[in-house]
């Protein structure tokens, strides 16, 4: 097999296997390809993965940026449409010069924001900006796929497919997956690696380190007959055909010259006409940021929502049954595993994996601007399931670290807060206490109302609350809750 | 099962298909919302359902010729054919007609509604129906549901009376039942009251019992009666009072199930063993209802099932129940809620005509009975008597999802079972297919206002919660 075509599987591969990994509603494709995604560059950076770092460093010394053409699904996603707009028009690139202050420029923000405000940075890092476009443009297209075939299964009482919900998890987050997904096909269906080359940090610090690399594109002088074939079909623009140089810090190592070249002249091989110099690897550890505080001191709750009971006159149908409405959070809720909310935002590149998988609709990107696109728990739809910790499982960035579902019973990630207006048992005098009833850590005890004899309302002991908004979730007041989460700023241990 | 919007030829060619698959029914048609029973040999196309062979039962107070198979209001077909999933679903009336049609083309004669009944539309649905034929072509029955406070003044009662009058198109009624007797309420503060409270409120303190018997003399209602549910003590003092208030009829549960063993699946029940006893000790003519209740006795878990499938291979599960009542003479007529054309084709070839149970086959039934009060099945027959939840839950979807996992055996017992992840797939993709996520039983506050409204008697946020536990289990594996 051809080295181009080697590439064009492995990354075919890569591409799928993540993709999927977004896509995913099963809950089981992350045991086999959750791995893709922990060896993503930056994500593994922010989780200090030595291992992941060491790994992508070594390929990139040795081989160039094949990290940009296998493993980046951003990156393989752009061949992908230069591929297509290769159709349309042949040999459509020029050699064109690095745009070298521009992309230090960029990598220079990026970095500075990475240490001061990790959202905003992570807006042009590919992989998250690929979960982004995935999770919030596809993902929706695929589950109301999967609803179609849920429903045709339903048809002949199959269980091989059930619908799920199709919910929108953020307009704004939306927004910005579009434009993201919109700029990126335009940018790679005009100038291919556009993107990669003059804007992505990921790809500026891989190819300033791969202009050591051991193996790279080479063009053998005595064979090259100046045709200017392979310098017309690089998508990196990289290639000089006419000075018979290649741009190192822009090649990906994709391999299309090599197959263009009619006379044999490119090959890829052990550098010959300079020794590799030691490397000038970056570490872009996180240290502890001077975060400002998010804290917005926004008044509670004002609106009592308490539901009023339907009148019965005839047997059948439905009460109308109120949308919840998400309560202003002090402090958000984070989930399980993240150990506190400084280590949360300074290490989530916000590529909505966890969104993505979360079976419970709980996750969602937040639209603070101080968390923005970072996942945060609501229970509009349902709540932090005691026995799931998918989100946990699939975090590539040491933002929510792995638990077990015996630790997650032991996680303090938020607590109740109480809300005596919208209660029903405070203001209607109605024996409730679903709170207390599905509470899974005992921590909601149904007390005497000294107002209203008789009355049991619910009291929270913080101290064993874990947060998993269960109460906030089957509270039947709407459309607030009279009992919700307020997230802890670090997660305690019960 | 899923397009009830059938016609009769159409329905034929189907049904010639349906006697082949009837093992396949069998277990089958689950997703069918209502009630549902086996479409067995009795629909086969070989077969027409002759139209002059219907049984009829005497009425001793004026010799009419009542039709031993009266077609019930109380689950008539919706327009979306999804009659558990969401509340703006409007009677499909197109198909009511072609029912009706059907049935009173083979002999039927009575029809039975409530002002209650399918959110309140189901008399005007009825009066659209019936209104087509001359009226001295059928029987009406209708009942008295002043069921909640607020409609126990005299006017407000008597109001729903000259309404059911006007929604059926009619100057008189044949049939009037003071409805629910025996089922308990919450006054006008909330608090309960008992079934004898209840009835005195609903029908002797506003006088409105006297009211329905000046009616009765001055021939707006041409027979006066009272259905019963609940407690005992109310039936008992109202036949004690037959002496003053001559019941032309009284409606009671029964079937083979209910006749020893009401008491057994609920306490606060009673045999209708007793119940039709101390009626034909009396000769007031029986109305029955619930024979299969609510479809429950037409899809029997599996073993029942074969023991009355190899002694009829070619009968309906469902046609047994009919047939062991229809064995009582004193039975004036069995309300059965078909709310399909499949439901109406096999009651009718049941009964048109009516072959009855021998001794041997009553026995069978009785070891049917035996085994199928060993089956933890909530005895839901999805009136609907407890919808609406004030919180929006789906009582009787839940029910009904719960009891048709119990039949098909996918009850897991603990999470060693073989059949452990199946049936726990099985329970949960099925719950929220069937009911969706906030109208399951986690969302149930226990209030309680469905346990007054329940004929049966059953306990409902005790069964929700324990149903919900179970389905906790499931989730964390933990069973």
């Amino acid at each position: 097999m051809k080295l181009k075509q080697i590439r064009a599987v492995l990354a075919a591969i890569f591409w799928i296997g993540i993709s999927l990994l977004f896509l995913d509603i099963s809950g089981a494709l992350h045991v086999w390809l959750g791995w893709m995604a922990k060896l993503q560059f930056l994500p593994s950076i922010l989780a200090l993965n030595i291992g992941v770092i060491l790994l992508v460093t070594a390929l990139t010394l040795l081989f160039g940026r094949i990290y940009c053409s296998v493993i980046c699904p951003l990156g393989v996603y752009q061949d992908i449409v230069s591929r297509i707009a290769g159709k349309f028009k042949k040999n459509r690139f020029r050699f064109s010069p690095e745009r070298r202050k521009l992309r230090l420029i960029v990598l220079g923000i990026f970095v500075v924001l990475l240490f001061v405000f990790t959202p905003l940075a992570v807006i042009i890092e590919p992989y998250s900006a690929y979960g982004k476009i995935v999770t919030l443009i596809f993902k929706p297209v695929y589950e109301f796929f999967n609803n179609l075939l849920a429903s045709v299964a339903e048809h002949y009482d199959s269980y091989a497919f059930y619908q799920v919900d199709v919910w929108l998890k953020s307009g704004i987050g939306l927004a910005i997956a579009l434009v993201t997904w919109i700029v990126v096909t335009i940018i790679s269906w005009k100038s291919g690696r556009g993107y990669c080359n003059s804007f992505c940090p990921v790809g500026t610090v891989l190819g300033y380190m791969s202009k050591k690399s051991v193996f790279r594109i080479q063009i053998d002088d005595n064979k090259c007959v100046s045709c200017t074939l392979c310098e017309k079909n690089c998508k990196a623009q990289a290639i000089d055909s006419k000075a018979h140089q290649i741009d190192y810090s822009r090649c990906v190592s994709c391999m299309n010259c090599i197959e263009k070249c009619h006379k044999g002249a490119i090959s890829f091989s052990k550098y010959v006409s300079k020794p590799a110099a030691e490397s000038d690897t970056k570490s872009d550890e996180p240290q502890d940021s001077t975060r400002r505080k998010l804290l917005t001191t926004a008044s509670i709750l004002a609106v009592s929502g308490v539901v009023k009971a339907q009148e019965k006159k005839f047997d059948g149908g439905f009460a109308v049954i109120e949308k919840k409405q998400i309560p202003e959070r002090e402090v958000p809720v984070k989930p399980a595993g993240s150990i506190s909310l400084k280590n949360f935002t300074s290490h989530c590149v916000g590529c909505q994996l966890c969104v993505a998988e979360c079976p419970n609709g709980v996750l969602r990107p937040s639209e603070k601007l101080s968390t923005f696109m970072q996942p945060e728990l609501s229970f509009e739809l349902g709540y932090c399931r005691p026995e799931c910790t998918r989100c946990s499982e699939v975090c590539p960035a040491g933002a929510i670290v792995k638990i077990t579902r015996e630790e997650k019973t032991t996680i303090r990630a938020g607590h109740a807060v109480w809300i005596k207006d919208n209660c029903l048992p405070a203001v209607d005098g109605i024996s409730c206490g679903n709170c207390a009833k599905h509470c899974p850590s005992g921590a909601i005890t149904m007390v005497e109302y000294s107002e209203f004899p008789g009355v049991m309302i619910p009291s929270v002991n913080s101290e064993r609350c874990i947060g998993c908004g269960a109460c906030e979730h089957l509270c039947p007041s709407r459309p607030l809750s009279a009992i919700y989460v307020e997230g802890n700023l670090v997660h305690m241990d019960l | 099962m899923k397009n009830n919007n059938i016609n009769r030829r159409e329905f034929l060619t189907l049904a010639g298909a349906a006697a082949a698959t009837t093992a396949i029914a069998m277990s089958g048609c689950g997703n069918s919302d209502t009630a549902k029973k086996i479409t067995g040999n009795s629909t086969s196309s070989k077969k027409e359902i002759p139209t002059d062979k219907m049984t009829y039962r005497v009425n001793p107070k004026n010799g009419d010729k009542i039709s031993v198979l009266g077609y019930g209001f109380m689950r008539l077909p919706t327009v979306s054919k999804q009659s558990a999933r969401e509340s703006s679903d409007e009677i499909d009336q197109e198909s009511v007609n072609e029912l009706t049609d059907f049935a009173i083309a083979h002999g039927l004669n009575l029809f039975d509604t409530s002002p209650a009944y399918c959110k309140g539309m189901s008399e005007h649905s009825m009066g659209i129906a019936l209104s087509r034929y001359p009226r001295d072509k059928y029987f009406i029955s209708t009942k008295l549901s002043n069921f909640v406070a607020p409609q126990w003044s005299r006017e407000n009662s008597i109001g729903i009376y000259k309404n059911s009058l006007k929604e059926l198109q009619t100057e008189y009624i044949d049939f009037l039942h003071l409805h629910g007797i025996g089922m308990g309420a919450k006054d006008i503060n909330g608090n309960d009251l008992s079934g004898m409270e209840a009835f005195n409120q609903r029908f002797i303190a506003n006088g409105l019992l006297d009211f329905l018997l000046e009616e009765r003399e001055a021939g707006r209602i041409k027979n006066l009666g009272f259905s019963y549910h609940g407690d005992v003590k109310v039936f008992d003092y109202l036949l004690s009072q037959h002496e003053k208030y001559h019941w032309d009829f009284v409606m009671i549960q029964m079937n083979y199930v209910d006749w020893k063993y009401a008491k057994d699946i609920n306490p606060m029940n009673t045999n209708a063993e007793y119940l039709y006893g101390e009626l034909e000790k009396r000769q007031i003519p029986v109305f029955v209802m619930e024979p299969i209740l609510g479809g429950r006795l037409a899809n029997l878990p599996q073993h029942p099932t074969l023991m009355l499938k190899t002694e009829r291979p070619e009968n309906s599960v469902a046609s047994w129940a009919f047939r062991w009542i229809a064995s009582h003479p004193n039975v004036l007529t069995i309300l059965s809620g078909m709310t399909y054309m499949e439901h109406l084709h096999d009651n009718l070839s049941t009964l048109c005509p009516l072959e009855p149970c021998t001794e041997e086959e009553n026995t069978l039934l009785q070891r049917v009975a035996d085994e199928f009060v060993k089956f933890p099945l909530v005895p839901c027959t999805q009136c609907q008597y407890c919808m609406p939840c004030p919180y929006g839950l789906d009582i009787p979807g839940t029910f009904t999802h719960y009891n048709k996992c119990i039949n098909e055996g996918d009850i897991a017992v603990s999470k060693l079972d073989k059949n452990f992840a199946e049936a726990r797939r099985k329970f949960l993709i099925g719950y929220d297919r069937k009911v969706p996520k906030e109208r399951q039983a986690a969302h149930c506050i226990g209030c309680g206002v469905c346990k007054t409204h329940c004929p049966q008697n059953i306990d409902i946020p005790k069964r929700l919660t324990d149903i919900n536990d179970y389905i906790e289990k499931l989730r964390q594996e933990t069973l």
